[in-house]
């Protein structure tokens, strides 16, 4: 709509000290940042440094308190996602909202502000998606989508609206390796035809490998601009936390006979909902002294496989789940604790812990059964004093920083409230540790803490199980690798032979090359 | 267009929370006022008559206690369902079916009198609150059924039974036709505390007893965390290993069979027979008194005499200055309205939200 202005010095966009302020905390404090035509732009930082506050704002999400921003030459106001939209910025969100039970081609013109006949919009579709390498079909249901294929209706929906501007965030959070490729593949070619785009990650890999600047952010403050490609990632990522962060250190395997502390034969769950994933023939072994990693792209079972573990959902059959060499598949939670299991789920606030229960009550939670003897006592009373010290114990190993003494669960950030569930675990020295998304949403410092603290698990005699989305973290802890996809798992992959090639095939569903049962044997002769 | 919306608040504040109830009262007091002077009375003579004339007198005070003690006795059994997410609305029927249950002994078996009937009574009385309270839990539990219909809806069974067995089976063959059971016998009368003094019975009694009993549980044991975790954060419970539908029957068992107490405690203390009505609707007005209370069973204790001063002070605006006993439950409605609002607003605030206001920004700046 502006055609005229194109000429004007190559700048697209020019943010100059914008700034949002949530109660005492400053989340951007005067950020500024510039986009040319044609450019593919990182913006970098850890969680909560203030990176989706700052493309809220540019999305018209939320309203800065200060600060302006300048659109193709002159300044604007971005009140609301439509205004943004009409201005030709788009958005791509990490959480994706979309219908399930309606087509590609039906939520898309659902975003429209046009009215359009259904098939011509899916006929532009199709032409995008071609265009793009984006392959779509319109009229597919998108609860039978894969995760990556509902992020190219996302994007297609974008596109559509031609922008000049399109934020993504996060986007490889969720694809394989090789969908990432394609991704790559796909914002190059929009960057040729002049395109910009502003990149979120935390990868610092990728940013180095696609992106012509960087601006990082560290505590809601620009704390430089960049050029990628002339950085480490090992650079960049000071600039992120402001120092270093020690790097995991994973001893060798002690060696010696490995008695077999978690074993699941044959588990397969119905779906306990339309939108479930049902588990089928699950087969694992976890060692004494070993970690094994579940990879997988998220939806693909892991929760489901988490509360089976966990006997949140009980197995039909006794012997299906066995720790310490008892079957234990009709027990419940509070039986499987008292085998000497450990379980940290994904969700924090609302299933690891109460939001609104201070932090000694959220150890209670946990661990009424199996300490039943240090913190109850006659008449089934709590005892406050005993359960006190054992938090204070938690929070000083695990390093929890927080307000005041024994302040509620949701008042801690994600980061120190993460360390603090996985401390209540590690505290009792369980014999099976099983861990779901052990550093989600964890700034790099503390969850470089909470991996190491996995790792020692493990080499004191300890079998953990992590199930995770961050392949880095997998093959910065594991000794084995195993992929879930559409509720089967793999077999496990050792980590001397594991690649991040291998791991993405089977992410995306390739079937390996081997079959389930001589790769047991495989890694049964390896141990 | 304007819109109200509710803004969660990022903290809420302490001292608020703790003055609420106060705060509620100020304000149903205040709302009060404005009901009286609307319908053509002295407001001020109004409030007196409703607040302080019942205080006065030693017999008055004992009045006082009869009418909190069945209060007190539901609210304390509700705390422990709403604390748990059970939304237990059909207190009133088992307190009924209490007395209903308490009651064959006198009534069915006249002439089986001695020291035994009472506490007899009071264990069928129990039992029978929470029998009856079994019935939407086993619903809720197995079927997953909203418990607020279904024990709302068998309060209405309850009081038709009651008029039923009252005016048919249960009719005193020498009460001259009139719809009531024959009066209980001595042994089966449940006695005044100071009978010089005033009908004050031993209902308060158990009131106060239940109300400790239940603060320690939920305060200081691990079955009251239990019952607070499966209410705030189901998910979280459940990861404790403690188990949602059990708690749904427990927690309707416990208030059930409190409810039911309460009401064998009023037959068999206040009223001494059965009527086709026995409650001014104490089942009710308990889950003002169990939210005016916090939830706290202490709390409770002190809930319970400002509502069953309310009741008083009703009876006393009627008689003295003519107002409608409809006046009465208004003003409890009042204080429900303040205590829940006042409670919101700790934890939200109100943002008028102006559609057109954004609108007009977008078009401004489109120019």
């Amino acid at each position: 709509m502006e055609t005229q202005r194109d000429g004007e010095a190559g700048g697209l966009l020019d943010v100059r000290g914008l700034t949002k302020v949530f109660g005492t905390l400053k989340a951007c404090d005067a950020i500024d940042l510039t986009i040319d035509r044609g450019e593919i732009h990182a913006l970098l930082g850890e969680n909560g440094a203030g990176k989706s506050t700052f493309v809220k704002m540019l999305f018209g999400a939320l309203e800065p308190a200060a600060g302006t921003i300048g659109w193709k030459g002159r300044q604007v106001t971005i009140p609301t996602p439509g205004a943004a939209r009409r201005l030709g910025i788009g958005m791509v969100f990490q959480h994706f909202s979309l219908f399930e039970a309606l087509t590609a081609a039906e939520n898309i013109m659902l975003s429209l502000d046009e009215k359009a006949p259904i098939m011509q919009i899916a006929e532009r579709a199709r032409a995008l998606s071609k265009t793009y390498g984006l392959p779509l079909d319109p009229f597919a249901h998108v609860g039978d989508l894969s995760v990556g294929e509902r992020q190219r209706i996302e994007i297609i929906r974008c596109l559509l609206q031609k922008p000049d501007l399109i934020i993504l965030d996060e986007p490889t959070s969720v694809l394989t390796p090789q969908e990432a490729d394609k991704l790559f593949d796909t914002l190059e070619t929009l960057r040729d035809e002049g395109k910009s785009i502003l990149y979120i990650s935390h990868r610092l890999e990728e940013v180095k490998r696609l992106c012509d600047r960087a601006t990082v952010l560290r505590h809601g403050r620009v704390v430089a601009h960049c050029d990628p490609r002339q950085e480490t990632a090992a650079s960049l990522a000071r600039m992120m936390v402001g120092n270093d962060v020690e790097a995991v250190s994973r001893p060798a395997d002690a060696g010696g006979a490995h008695e077999a502390l978690l074993e699941v034969s044959g588990l397969s769950r119905p779906a306990a909902n339309p939108f479930a994933v049902p588990l089928r023939e699950i087969r694992l072994t976890v060692r004494a002294g070993q970690v094994l990693g579940i990879a997988g792209v998220a939806g693909n079972g892991q929760g489901e496989l988490f509360e089976a573990l966990s006997g949140e959902a009980l197995q039909e059959h006794a012997g299906v789940v066995r720790i310490r060499g008892m079957d234990c598949g009709r027990l419940s939670i509070s039986g499987r604790r008292l085998l000497g299991a450990g379980f940290v789920p994904e969700e924090r606030l609302g299933h690891g812990a109460a939001p609104h229960m201070r932090l000694s009550e959220n150890l209670l939670l946990s661990r009424h059964a199996t300490d039943g003897k240090s913190l109850l006592g006659p008449l089934g009373t709590v005892r406050e004093g005993a359960l006190t010290a054992a938090a204070e114990r938690i929070v000083e190993t695990m390093d929890v920083r927080m307000s005041g003494t024994d302040p509620e669960a949701a008042a801690l950030s994600g980061g120190n409230l993460q360390k603090f569930i996985i401390g209540r675990e590690l505290d009792r020295q369980p014999a099976v540790l099983i861990v779901n998304q052990p550093t989600w949403g964890v700034d790099a410092g503390a969850a470089a803490r909470i991996r190491q603290a996995l790792i020692d698990l493990a080499r004191s005699g300890s079998a953990v199980l992590v199930i995770s989305q961050d392949l880095d973290e997998l093959f910065e802890i594991s000794d084995a690798i195993a992929v879930m996809h559409d509720g089967r798992l793999s077999a496990p992959l050792p980590i001397a032979e594991a690649s991040f090639e291998k791991v993405g095939l089977l992410m995306g569903g390739a079937a390996p090359g081997h079959t389930i049962d001589n790769a047991l044997d495989n890694a049964t002769e390896q141990a | 267009m304007m819109r109200l919306e509710l803004v969660k608040r990022p903290q809420r504040s302490a001292l608020f929370s703790a003055v609420s109830p106060l705060i509620a009262l100020v304000l149903t007091v205040a709302a009060g006022a404005v009901m009286f002077s609307v319908l053509g009375k002295n407001p001020l003579d109004a409030l007196y008559y409703y607040f302080i004339d019942p205080l006065r007198e030693t017999w008055s005070l004992h009045e006082l206690a009869v009418k909190a003690a069945p209060l007190i006795l539901i609210a304390v059994g509700l705390s422990v369902c709403f604390l748990s997410n059970n939304w237990n609305i059909g207190a009133e029927g088992q307190f009924i079916a209490g007395a209903i249950a308490g009651g064959i002994l006198p009534v069915v078996f006249p002439d089986f009198q001695n020291w035994s009937v009472l506490p007899l009574m009071m264990l069928m009385g129990v039992a029978g609150g929470a029998a009856y309270a079994a019935v939407p839990a086993l619903l809720k539990a197995r079927f997953n059924t909203n418990e607020i219909l279904t024990s709302l809806m068998l309060v209405y069974v309850a009081q038709l039974f009651l008029d039923w067995l009252v005016r048919g089976p249960w009719r005193d063959p020498g009460g001259m036709n009139f719809p009531e059971t024959r009066d209980f016998h001595a042994f089966a009368i449940l006695p005044e505390l100071l009978p010089s003094a005033g009908r004050a019975h031993w209902g308060i009694v158990f009131a106060v007893v239940a109300a400790l009993v239940l603060w320690f549980v939920l305060r200081k044991t691990l079955k009251g965390f239990e019952i607070r975790v499966l209410g705030q954060s189901p998910r979280a419970g459940r990861f404790a290993g403690f188990s949602a539908p059990r708690m749904v029957v427990v927690a309707f068992l416990i208030s059930g069979g409190l409810a039911g107490l309460a009401g064998i405690s009023e037959v068999a203390g206040a009223i001494g027979q059965l009527q086709p009505s026995i409650s001014p609707g104490y089942g009710f007005t308990a889950i003002i008194v169990a939210f005016l209370g916090r939830l706290n069973p202490l709390g409770i204790v002190a809930a319970g005499f400002v509502l069953a001063l309310s009741y008083l002070g009703g009876e006393a605006a009627q008689i003295s200055i003519g107002l409608s006993d409809k006046a009465a439950r208004a003003f409890q409605g009042m204080l429900l309205f303040f205590v829940l609002g006042c409670d919101t607003l700790i934890h939200y605030r109100i943002r008028l939200a102006g559609r057109a206001t954004a609108r007009r920004r977008e078009v401004a700046q489109n120019v």
